[in-house]
């Protein structure tokens, strides 16, 4: 078992220092987790410690694919508002 | 024609009047401790900012709370708001760099530590660079900017540090507020959301502002003036710090749009008008010193105050620099020398001068040459004029006045030309001077309002959706102002001007800014005069 960090991720170097098992790479073009070193926090922390600082929403999700952080659970925007400002941004 | 420049300053660039505030610095009002501390430090004085420079250096790149206001994607050239950078340094290359900013500039005085995150949610890399910097470069002062959560935990370090000053956010003292500005918080190895985020946030945040102040910091309170959400409750804020021991107040405003991606800017919450965010300026100052020349700077900004030339020192460009340190050390000692030579001759000039434009900050409703008396806020002390002059002649109201400037503190920019237009209120003076009438020869104060930028923050143009014409954006910059002063002006925005219901003025080209306010504020209390009295006679007739 192990989480995963995706694209979106922003480089912003909050969870890397906060990994427990070290398992958080300052990779290029995002930042990762290895796999071998994850255990999603577990006997260490009630709460999986990269996903509970992760700014971005969707960018670190778990075995299933499932995002920990899903659309709008962080910044407090709909998803439908955000979908539309950016049909707005793009149509100018 | 040959001019007499009464302030002249070595350094051009950033806002350039010859003293925002008026002839005097406004941080008159703090003791002499502080004032020395602070006489170089372009983000706290007014004054200095005219000679100083800054730089940040985007070392911090983590964040331990999310703002409504921010939005962690924050790598955009093309903006210059607040958090947002081109490229995170390591603390190697953030040394390296202010370094070769420090050669090459040598008014700089300052090195901040801004973000784009929270410097103190980045402790290690925000200290290595403070620790490396104080020994090679002791002559810079170093600050940081935070938030404030982690705080309390890092004052002992940051002491340590040599840290003289330190930026606390603070945008409210209510959980209720706070929890309409933060979402949520990272606090004990948990994502804590709502009203209990912002309670740990406000505690923590206090906590720090009283450690600092115990152990002798400078601290300056920044708040996002946010209509409908802070903006009644800053005044509380300020007073609430100020009784604690901050020195310096700076309410800033929102900056918020949609294609900034954040939540005030995609939900539609608007920034302050130019009008309110100074009414809560006002509102504020009351309880303490203002700020009013902040420019906002981008995380990685280099320059004087205003300017950002980061560009010219990006990582590839300085790697191969050769920097002889004492060399530069030496030189930033001479021109400091300089500048402050400039800073006192210009003072005694001044204190010389036959007309005195007296700033409010220090003005006591004194005749001039009388000893100040006690201490009245510049408020209270504005108001019986307005009031007095008010009913006499058609109203010598206090006036807004733009200037297009581009350093020297002279009106010497084109219209169109300017990216930014520095703010003066103008107004009249009762009894100035023994015996003379406000009607016969008015005593015009002048007193520095802030800065308004034309380019909204973004330069992106028609790429970001910013398809707003440049004209329409300097129009917006200019709403209630009743005059601009420039060196020079073109036929089309003249007219836009006019119908505007600002006066465009360029016979002022080349002179110190306030004594031009000054006497295009007569000139329109003249005209207004002029047209009020053939109405006047028609009604008693």
């Amino acid at each position: 078992m192990a989480l995963q960090i995706i694209a979106t991720c922003v480089n912003c170097w909050a969870c890397e220092p906060l990994c427990p098992t070290g398992a958080i790479q300052a990779a290029r073009p995002h930042f990762r987790i290895d796999p071998r070193a994850c255990s999603e926090c577990e006997g260490q922390f009630p709460v999986p410690q990269c996903a509970s600082i992760c700014p971005i929403e969707g960018a670190i999700l778990d075995q299933a694919g499932r995002a920990l952080n899903p659309p709008g659970s962080l910044t407090g925007i709909p998803p439908e508002r955000l979908a539309a400002a950016r049909a707005e941004i793009q149509a100018r | 024609m040959e001019l007499t420049l009464v302030h002249s300053s070595p350094a051009a660039g950033g806002c350039a009047a010859s003293g925002c505030g008026g002839s005097a610095d406004r941080l008159a009002e703090l003791p002499a401790t502080i004032r020395d501390r602070v006489k170089d430090h372009p983000c706290f004085s007014e004054e200095a900012h005219h000679h100083y420079a800054r730089m940040h250096v985007a070392v911090a790149p983590a964040c331990n709370i999310q703002c409504h206001y921010c939005n962690r994607k924050y790598d955009c050239a093309n903006e210059s708001r607040p958090g947002v950078v081109s490229e995170v340094l390591t603390p190697a290359q953030a040394v390296k760099k202010t370094l070769a900013v420090a050669a090459a500039i040598p008014q700089m005085s300052v090195l901040g530590i801004a973000g784009p995150g929270d410097p103190l949610a980045n402790p290690e890399r925000t200290l290595a660079t403070f620790r490396e910097l104080s020994e090679k470069a002791p002559d810079i002062k170093l600050c940081v900017s935070t938030n404030g959560l982690a705080l309390p935990d890092l004052v002992d370090e940051l002491c340590a540090h040599n840290i003289d000053h330190v930026t606390i956010t603070i945008n409210c003292v209510d959980p209720a507020i706070g929890a309409r500005i933060y979402p949520w918080i990272f606090w004990n190895h948990r994502r804590i959301k709502g009203i209990e985020a912002a309670r740990i946030l406000i505690a923590q945040q206090q906590k720090g502002l009283e450690m600092l102040v115990a152990r002798g910091v400078l601290v300056k309170v920044n708040s996002v003036l946010i209509p409908g959400v802070n903006d009644a409750h800053l005044a509380e804020v300020s007073r609430v710090v100020r009784a604690k021991g901050a020195f310096l107040h700076n309410v800033m405003p929102l900056i918020a749009e949609p294609e900034h991606g954040t939540f005030f800017g995609l939900m539609g919450q608007r920034g302050p008008t130019h009008a309110e965010l100074q009414a809560v300026q006002d509102a504020c100052a009351g309880d303490m010193t203002m700020m009013r020349h902040c420019r906002q700077c981008r995380a990685d900004a280099v320059g004087m105050l205003g300017e950002d030339r980061g560009d010219e020192f990006t990582l590839e460009r300085i790697e191969h620099l050769e920097i002889d340190y004492a060399a530069a050390m030496q030189r930033r000692a001479e021109v400091r020398a300089a500048i402050e030579a400039t800073r006192a001759q210009s003072r005694q000039q001044v204190a010389g001068q036959e007309e005195v434009l007296i700033p409010l900050a220090g003005l006591r409703r004194q005749p001039r040459g009388l000893a100040a008396a006690p201490a009245a806020t510049p408020a209270a002390a504005r108001a019986p004029a307005a009031t007095a002059q008010g009913g006499g002649t058609g109203g010598h109201r206090p006036l807004l006045l733009a200037v297009a400037s581009s350093g020297g503190g002279l009106v010497n920019q084109h219209f169109g030309h300017a990216r930014e237009f520095l703010i003066y209120e103008a107004t009249t003076i009762a009894s100035a001077a023994p015996g003379a009438t406000p009607e016969a020869a008015p005593t015009v104060d002048v007193r520095f309002i802030g800065a308004r930028r034309v380019d909204r923050y973004c330069g992106g143009g028609d790429t970001c959706g910013d398809a707003e014409t440049a004209l329409a954006g300097t129009l917006r910059a200019l709403a209630g102002c009743a005059a601009v002063l420039c060196s020079k002006i073109g036929y089309e925005p003249w007219g836009e001007l006019e119908a505007a219901g600002i006066q465009p003025n360029g016979e002022h080209a080349l002179e110190p800014i306030e004594d031009a306010v000054a006497a295009v504020y007569r000139e329109l209390l003249q005209a207004a005069t002029a047209r009020d009295q053939p109405a006047l006679s028609a009604l008693s007739a």
